[in-house]
């Protein structure tokens, strides 16, 4: 049987060896990210813990500004990398881009927990309570990861085949318009407890903390990225085997 | 250790105990996917006659 024959979850049905769903070059890319990821991101903790200046507001806790926006940054990329694959699975209709938009929503919901989890820990410190419902920014950010998360059971509330694939795609993609609207929360509202950082004047933070940050965005992004491929090509020898299970059958 | 230094530390061990679940996870569904290729392959034996 060909490959294309076999291609539920999206292998085009070019030229190549049998079952190479492209678990090689995933994980070749997975381990290439991940080195980079270590270097990074142990590089970028060390220089925002014993390098960069504290702050002079916040003091030591500041430093978990290095960890809790680059991963909220690697949430929304994470979400953005998912909308961009189910735009591309409904404009040409590959189904190969189904699994590598379930597989960034998949990320972006970890690293969106991830989120919820060490701002609530800032919170805690700064404002002296876990959580604030007064906080525009953080509601909605609350919102883009429940949306998120439903989106798992509405893709498996659906057989699979080519309308789940359809109606995940229009999700993922309908749920970016949430992205900025979280992001630029914050500016509109103009709020008091979420600090920010971040404005259209530039980064409103002493170059040194702003290399830290930038050292620890990378290696955030680049464990993603690891992790994303790693997933995925996980997704995908569990497909080829199931695939091959129902040949042997 | 002060307060803050102990909130920042909980923090980053937040993130390292999720990175390590994950990778548990992943161990976990590498040992499935061989033991899923090893019953196949046993299975295509078999079939083959070999």
């Amino acid at each position: 049987m060909s490959t294309s024959s076999l291609s539920e979850d999206g292998r085009t049905g070019k030229a190549g060896p049998a079952f190479d769903f492209g678990v090689a070059s995933g994980r070749r890319g997975a381990s290439t990210l991940a080195l980079a990821a270590a270097g990074l991101l142990v590089g970028g903790i060390a220089l925002a813990l014993y390098w960069a200046p504290e702050d002079a507001d916040q003091g030591f806790s500041q430093k978990i500004f290095y960890l809790h926006v680059p991963v909220a940054l690697t949430a929304y990329a994470s979400f953005a990398w998912a909308a961009w694959k189910a735009f591309r699975l409904l404009s040409t209709r590959d189904s190969r881009y189904d699994l590598e938009s379930y597989t960034a929503v998949h990320m972006g919901v970890i690293f969106g927990l991830l989120t919820l989890v060490t701002g609530s820990i800032w919170a805690k410190i700064s404002w002296g309570h876990w959580w604030s419902w007064g906080e525009r920014q953080l509601v909605l950010f609350l919102i883009v990861f429940l949306f998120y998360s439903a989106y798992f059971m509405l893709r498996y509330s659906t057989e699979p085949g080519p309308r789940r694939e359809r109606n995940s795609a229009v999700y993922a993609l309908f749920g970016v318009a949430l992205i900025p609207v979280s992001f630029l929360a914050v500016r509109i509202a103009g709020t008091i407890l979420h600090p920010t950082v971040f404005t259209h004047e530039g980064a409103n933070l002493p170059w040194e903390m702003f290399l830290a940050f930038c050292v620890c965005l990378a290696g955030m992004l680049s464990l993603a990225g690891s992790l994303y491929l790693a997933e995925l090509a996980g997704k995908r020898a569990d497909v080829a085997l199931r695939d091959l299970r129902e040949l042997l059958a | 250790m002060t307060t803050a230094e102990k909130y920042v530390t909980a923090a980053y061990l937040v993130f390292l105990a999720a990175l390590l679940l994950y990778v548990v996870i992943i161990a976990l569904k590498v040992g499935r996917l061989e033991h899923e290729l090893t019953d196949l392959a046993r299975l295509a034996r078999e079939k083959l006659g070999g």
